[in-house]
C-alpha cells in the first residue's frame, strides 16, 4: 500500500533520497571541477551583496560616530602627540630617502630591477565574515567586474592575508592563511630555507600564531624573530609577500626538519580593508 | 489557483526569513562575536521549520539554506546542503511532540542540532587534516557556538512562530471567504 500524505506531493523519504543524490553529485562535481555555484552565484550576487554592503556601511558609520565622542582634552593631547610623531617620522623619512637612493644605485649595479612589491593592487572592503565558525573565510565587495580572479593574493597591513577562493560578479570569497585548510609554501628571508606554513584554528585561538613545518635548517641559523615570506616555488602565492615573524622553533622527532609557530603581521581579528594583488602567479612565471 | 497562490506566499515568506537570517548571521552577528564564535542562526531556522512543519519542510528549507551557505563559503559545493538537509529531517521527526508555547523541546532540539552540526563539521575536517584534538574543538568551538546559538534562537524561534501563526490565520481567512462565495 502506498502511503498518502495529507497535503500531497512526493513522500519525504523519496524526496530525501533524491536530494541526497543531488548533493553528493554536486560534491563530486565541485571536487573534480572546482565548481562553486555557477549561475546561482549571479543570483546571490544581486540579492545579497547590496544588502551586505549597506549593513557594512551603516556599521562603519556607527563605529565612526562612537569615535566622535572623545572629549576636547583628549583630542588636544592626542594632537600634540601625533605632531611630535610626525616630526620624528619626517626625520626618519629623510634619512631613508638617502638610503633608498643608495639602494637604487646598488641595485642598478647588480642589475636587480625586479621589484617584488611593484604589484598592481586594488582596495576592497570586507562586507561579510565566514558562513561558519569552522572556516576563516570572508566576503569582499569586489568581484569579476573589478577584475578579481580566483587565486589572486590578498594582503593588508603589509602582510599576506589569504587567497581568493571563489568569485562572483561583484563579490569574492577570500580564504585566510589562518584557516585550517590553508597551506602556504614559505621562505625564511634570512637563510632562504623553505618551509610550509599552515593555518591552525587551535593555535590561533590559543595564542594568535600559525604553524610552520618541514623547515630544513641543519646549521641552526633560524632564530626567533626571523621574517617569513612567501617562497618563489609556491604555485599560487606570489614571492616575497610577508607572512610574519618566527615565534618558536622546535626540532622534529626525525631530527632532520624543524617546525614551530609564526606570529602573523596581519591583525586578523580587526581586519576591515584589504588589498587584492591583480597579478596571478601563473602570469608571473610566464614573464 | 488559490492553492497555488498560498503555496507561493508560503515559499516567499520562508525565503524572506532565510534572507534576513543570513544577513544577520554574516553581517551583523559577526561583528558581535562572543568567545570568538558567531551564532548559527540559519541552523535555528532549519530546525524550527523542521519541528514546526514536519519532515518535508525541514528537508526543503535545509537544502536551500545549505545551498546558500555553499555559494558563500567557497569550499566544496553541496556539503552544507547535505548536512542542513539531514538536520531538517531529524527535527521533522519531532513534529508530533511539538506544541507552540512550550520552549523546552525547541531549545533541546536546536541545541542538539547544533551539536550534531559541530561534530559533523569536525569529522568532515578530520578527513582533510587528522592532527586535531576533538576536546579542543569541543570546548572552544562547538560548545560556545551551541550556547550562543541557543541564546539567539529564543528570538528567532518566537519570530518564526509568530510569522507562521500569522500566515496560517491569513490562509484560514482566505479559504473561509472562498467557501462563502
Amino acid at each position: 500500500m502506498r502511503q498518502r500524505k495529507s497535503n500531497g506531493g512526493i513522500p519525504s523519504k523519496y524526496l530525501l533520497t533524491i536530494l541526497s543524490i543531488i548533493c553528493i553529485m554536486l560534491l563530486f562535481f565541485s571536487y573534480s571541477t572546482g565548481f562553486t555555484g555557477g549561475p546561482l552565484e549571479t543570483i546571490a550576487n544581486h540579492i545579497f551583496i547590496p544588502m551586505q554592503k549597506g549593513i557594512d556601511y551603516i556599521g562603519s558609520t556607527i563605529a565612526i560616530s562612537s569615535a566622535d565622542t572623545k572629549t576636547k582634552k583628549q583630542l588636544v593631547a592626542e594632537n600634540e602627540e601625533l605632531t611630535e610623531q610626525v616630526d620624528e617620522l619626517n626625520d626618519k623619512i629623510k634619512s631613508y630617502e638617502l638610503k633608498l637612493g643608495e639602494l637604487d644605485e646598488l641595485q642598478k649595479l647588480y642589475e636587480l630591477d625586479q621589484n617584488y612589491y611593484d604589484y598592481e593592487t586594488t582596495g576592497a572592503r570586507i562586507i561579510g565574515r565566514g558562513t561558519s565558525n569552522w572556516f576563516n573565510t570572508f566576503t569582499i565587495d569586489k568581484g569579476k567586474k573589478d577584475g578579481i580572479k580566483v587565486n589572486m593574493n590578498v594582503i593588508a597591513d603589509g602582510g599576506l592575508v589569504g587567497i581568493v577562493s571563489s568569485v562572483g560578479d561583484s563579490y569574492a570569497v577570500v580564504r585566510a592563511i589562518i584557516d585550517d585548510t590553508s597551506n602556504v609554501s614559505a621562505t625564511i628571508s634570512s637563510t632562504e630555507d623553505n618551509c610550509i606554513v599552515s593555518g591552525s584554528l587551535e593555535n590561533m585561538t590559543a595564542s594568535n600564531v600559525i604553524n610552520y613545518s618541514n623547515l630544513s635548517d641543519s646549521d641552526d641559523k633560524v632564530a626567533i624573530g626571523d621574517i617569513v615570506v612567501t617562497s618563489n616555488i609556491s604555485d599560487k602565492y606570489l614571492p616575497g609577500l610577508m607572512i610574519g615573524y618566527i615565534s618558536s622553533v622546535n626540532l622534529d622527532e626525525n631530527d632532520l626538519s624543524k617546525s614551530g609557530t609564526i606570529t602573523p603581521v596581519v591583525d586578523f581579528k580587526h581586519l576591515s580593508d584589504v588589498l587584492v594583488i591583480k597579478q596571478l602567479k601563473e602570469s608571473y612565471k610566464s614573464e | 489557483m488559490s492553492d497555488f497562490k498560498q503555496y507561493l506566499k508560503r515559499i516567499l515568506v520562508i525565503a524572506l526569513v532565510i534572507y534576513v537570517c543570513f544577513l544577520l548571521q554574516t553581517s551583523i552577528f559577526s561583528r558581535y562575536r562572543l568567545a570568538g564564535v558567531t551564532p548559527n542562526i540559519l541552523l535555528c531556522v532549519v530546525a524550527t521549520y523542521g519541528f514546526m512543519k514536519g519532515r518535508r519542510y525541514g528537508i526543503w528549507v535545509g537544502f536551500f539554506t545549505g545551498l546558500l551557505l555553499d555559494i558563500f563559503s567557497g569550499t566544496l559545493f553541496g556539503s552544507y546542503a547535505l548536512i542542513y538537509m539531514y538536520i531538517g529531517l531529524l527535527n521533522g521527526l519531532f513534529k508530533k511532540q511539538f506544541f507552540g508555547d512550550d520552549l523546552r523541546l525547541p531549545m533541546i532540539l536546536i541545541g542538539t542540532s547544533d551539536l550534531i552540526y559541530g561534530t559533523a563539521s569536525y569529522f568532515a575536517r578530520f578527513t582533510v587534516k587528522s592532527q586535531h584534538s576533538f576536546s579542543f574543538y569541543l570546548l572552544n568551538l562547538i560548545i560556545p557556538e551551541v550556547v550562543y546559538t541557543l541564546l539567539v534562537s529564543i528570538f528567532v524561534y518566537y519570530m518564526i512562530l509568530y510569522i507562521n501563526n500569522w500566515l496560517e490565520k491569513m490562509e484560514k481567512k482566505g479559504s473561509d471567504r472562498i467557501g462563502n462565495y
